[in-house]
């Protein structure tokens, strides 16, 4: 039997990847600013951080109301709850993308460091980590999610790799310090990107499959 | 529909943004009836002391509160059935259309303001007349198949009995019986519909298919529904009312009224602390 | 086992023994009636007796036709007398409400139902038999239909009574007015038990003589119209029971049978139609 409260769980999660379409796409648009030094984009992600602001809002509102005026049960009711984790989630890909931004807004008058080999690898790495979390929202896909989680460690090396090579330029040359600072800081928000895109995931594997993955460690019995 | 990539969707969702109950109160719609100081006395004793309440056109308001507190006795000042009692005295305002209730014939206003009760109450009929009774002592003659059948369709029951219409109303079950009820009340084109437990004596598979019912019913007609299961108020209602010891305590839209209540007394009792 | 026990289980033994050989001579006596008037009248009952007149004094055979007839017309005008009455007063006692005037009706009814037949007879005589100077199947009818008042009257009203307050409330918030719900939903949902209290009722008057002695006498032929005397079941085994003739002794027996199995078909019919499914709502 069709229910009515499954129109409010549909317009939830609509709004959801709405909000994650958003997200994605200031990630994206920051990065661009980075790599092309290019003002625009840059200029457009902070123009847009209100927007991801106010859809968290809303949907930790339409979180509140399902979970007061339905009582939901068993998928319903992990699906809400992992709606409300991956809205923090993706607000603070918001942030990271502003953060980005910022980097940008600051280098783009500074020569290039160095030609740029791992950051937009790094940055394609991470933007996919997103969209295939999402995805897997989408299409309750647990194999998409379990990918996602593969893929954080390689996020992590290339973060290394370019902490590692810009401090050798940063040492070579005492004028390239502050544009490889920044650099530095750009590659870290990119690993926090990917990071909460892995805790997107997690949290899809939760709503579909009610286990949760996070901390393998902790003993569960 | 089947959209691949979330940025598919949604684009598909700024299309479709849905809207949630309104957040205004009811003074911004328009209200099919309203309450104004409303006081109802027991002979000496005083059950209601100075209702006011708007009930908000095509939309479910809902009474709730403890056994005793005086819902089931506002519910029945709105079709003036509380003058079956000999003792019942009635003072205040109620209005229907801007029209006083008092002033109107009562058997038009009860057409006007239908009712369904607690325990399913079927006629010892057939399924059609009971759905034929309110057209035919209201004086209608002809059309009276159409008309069955229009309602049993609008209260979900028409696939159900549409074979067994000259058959006794008691070998329905509970569930169909009591949509039956909703259904017979349907047939006189009411523009409000007054519930008083409907569900309580259902389970809960029949339980839902009525609350379905009523968002569907609830585009072409006004309810308002009286349940001492709150959790049914906050699932089914647009707008709430709390009342204790026949005092209104609060009256809000639902959502409103059962995440950020105002009054400590609304809050306890939502919050099962109650007593 | 002690002494105490064994005193215990004898004094059980006893009782159930003495009240279960009561209650089996309470059933028996039934059937010891009707064993008696099988046994002395079942021999009588033939298709004359259902449709020839009494014989004049002296010769053997006839019927009494005439009484079972006469019974029968004495029996409808009672009930035409009877049960509008009692009815509607029942219907206006369930629904119609006040403390003391119904208490009074109630009271006064249960009074009228305890009078003794044959002063209910008495009356009527002064009343009708009196004024008109004769005897007549009218007069007759009045004193049964009113011994028909008492049980008509308080039988619908406690199945009036048993239908539920919901039915009415239902019938009314649909915006039936008073007068329409009892007559379209009350009455309908009561009438089996209604029909039953009619039954009975009859079934009970069938069978009273005393007040017919003084009402509708007797009549060994035909009575046609309602105002001449008319032979009755229930006179005609008085007057032939007591009468020197062995051939109308035969005849009373067989006439006692004839009631009584009238009278108790319309006992069994009457349970019947009240243990018919959907008479009440179901709970």
């Amino acid at each position: 039997m069709e229910r009515h409260f499954e129109r409010y769980l549909e317009e939830a999660k609509d709004r959801l990847l709405w909000m994650g379409s958003l997200a994605e796409r200031a990630v994206h648009q920051a990065v661009r600013a980075v790599l092309e030094a290019d003002e625009a984009p840059a200029q457009t992600v902070l123009e847009e951080e209100h927007v991801l602001n106010e859809l968290q809002i809303e949907i930790d509102d339409r979180v509140v109301q399902l979970l007061a005026l339905q009582q939901l049960m068993a998928a319903d009711l992990r699906f809400v709850l992992t709606v409300a984790r991956i809205n923090n989630d993706l607000e603070r890909i918001g942030d990271q993308a502003v953060n980005i931004a910022q980097s940008a807004l600051r280098i783009v008058r500074h020569p290039r460091v160095k030609p740029y080999v791992d950051l937009p690898r790094m940055s394609e790495l991470a933007e996919e980590m997103v969209r295939d979390s999402l995805n897997a929202v989408v299409r309750r896909d647990i194999e998409l999610a379990r990918s996602v989680l593969t893929r954080d460690d390689q996020v992590d090396q290339l973060r290394d790799q370019i902490f590692r090579e810009l401090l050798t330029y940063m040492m070579g040359d005492s004028s390239l310090v502050f544009p490889a600072f920044e650099l530095i800081l750009v590659a870290k928000n990119l690993e926090r990107v990917g990071d909460h895109a892995t805790n997107i995931a997690e949290d899809v594997i939760y709503m579909v499959a009610g286990h949760d993955v996070r901390h393998p460690a902790v003993d569960r019995r | 529909m089947h959209t691949s990539t979330a940025l598919g969707l949604a684009k598909k969702a700024l299309e479709n943004r849905g809207k949630q109950p309104s957040a205004d109160a009811t003074a911004a719609l328009s209200l099919r009836m309203k309450i104004s100081d409303l006081n109802f006395y027991y002979g000496a004793k005083q059950a209601l002391f100075g209702i006011d309440l708007g009930v908000a056109t095509n939309r479910i308001t809902s009474l709730i509160g403890p056994s005793g507190c005086g819902k089931s006795t506002l519910l029945r000042t709105l079709n003036r059935l509380h003058e079956t009692l000999r003792q019942a005295r009635l003072e205040g305002e109620i209005l229907l259309d801007g029209e006083d209730i008092l002033s109107l014939d009562v058997t038009d206003l009860r057409r006007r303001v239908g009712m369904v009760f607690q325990k399913p109450n079927p006629f010892p009929k057939s399924v059609f007349d009971n759905v034929a009774y309110g057209l035919r002592i209201n004086g209608c003659k002809g059309g009276l198949r159409e008309a069955v059948e229009r309602s049993l369709t609008r209260a979900a029951l028409w696939d159900e009995v549409k074979d067994q219409l000259h058959k006794s109303a008691y070998a329905l079950s509970g569930g169909q019986q009591q949509r039956l009820c909703i259904a017979r009340a349907l047939a006189v084109d009411p523009e409000v519909i007054l519930l008083d437990e409907p569900c309580s004596a259902l389970d809960p598979v029949n339980t839902a298919k009525i609350e379905e019912l009523l968002f569907q019913l609830k585009e072409n007609c006004t309810i308002v529904i009286v349940t001492h299961n709150m959790q049914q108020a906050a699932r089914v209602s647009d707008f709430t009312a709390f009342l204790l010891n026949g005092q209104l305590v609060e009256f809000k839209p639902t959502p409103q009224l059962f995440t950020t209540p105002a009054d400590p007394r609304t809050e306890a009792y939502i919050t099962g602390r109650f007593g | 086992m002690s002494l105490r026990r064994i005193w215990r289980k004898v004094v059980n033994g006893a009782m159930l023994s003495l009240t279960g050989v009561c209650a089996l001579i309470a059933v028996s006596v039934l059937f010891l009636i009707l064993g008696y008037l099988v046994w002395h009248g079942g021999r009588s009952v033939n298709w004359s007796f259902f449709t020839e007149l009494q014989k004049p004094v002296g010769e053997t055979g006839g019927g009494m036709a005439n009484a079972i007839v006469g019974s029968a017309k004495l029996l409808l005008l009672a009930s035409l007398i009877g049960v509008p009455i009692g009815f509607l007063g029942g219907v206006y006692l369930a629904e119609f409400g006040g403390r003391t005037f119904p208490f009074i009706v109630r009271y006064t009814t249960d009074l009228l139902n305890g009078v003794p037949s044959i002063v209910i007879g008495i009356f009527v005589y002064s009343l009708i038999v009196l004024r008109t100077r004769h005897f007549s199947t009218l007069a007759g009818s009045v004193a049964l239909g009113l011994m028909m008042i008492p049980i008509t009257l308080r039988s619908s009203e406690e199945f009036l009574r048993l239908v539920p307050r919901s039915l009415r409330e239902g019938a009314m918030a649909l915006g039936a007015s008073k007068w329409k719900t009892i007559l379209t939903v009350v009455i309908p949902a009561a009438y089996r038990g209604i029909l039953t209290a009619v039954l009975l009722a009859l079934a009970r008057v069938a069978g009273e003589t005393a007040p017919l002695l003084f009402t509708a006498f007797s009549n060994r032929f035909w009575s046609s119209g309602w105002n001449q005397p008319t032979a009755s079941l229930p006179v005609m085994i008085f007057t032939y029971a007591i009468a020197p003739y062995e051939d109308w002794h035969r005849q009373a027996w067989a006439a006692g049978l004839v009631l009584l199995a009238l009278v108790l078909a319309t006992n069994l019919v009457a349970r019947l139609v009240l243990m018919r499914p959907g008479s009440l709502p179901r709970s």
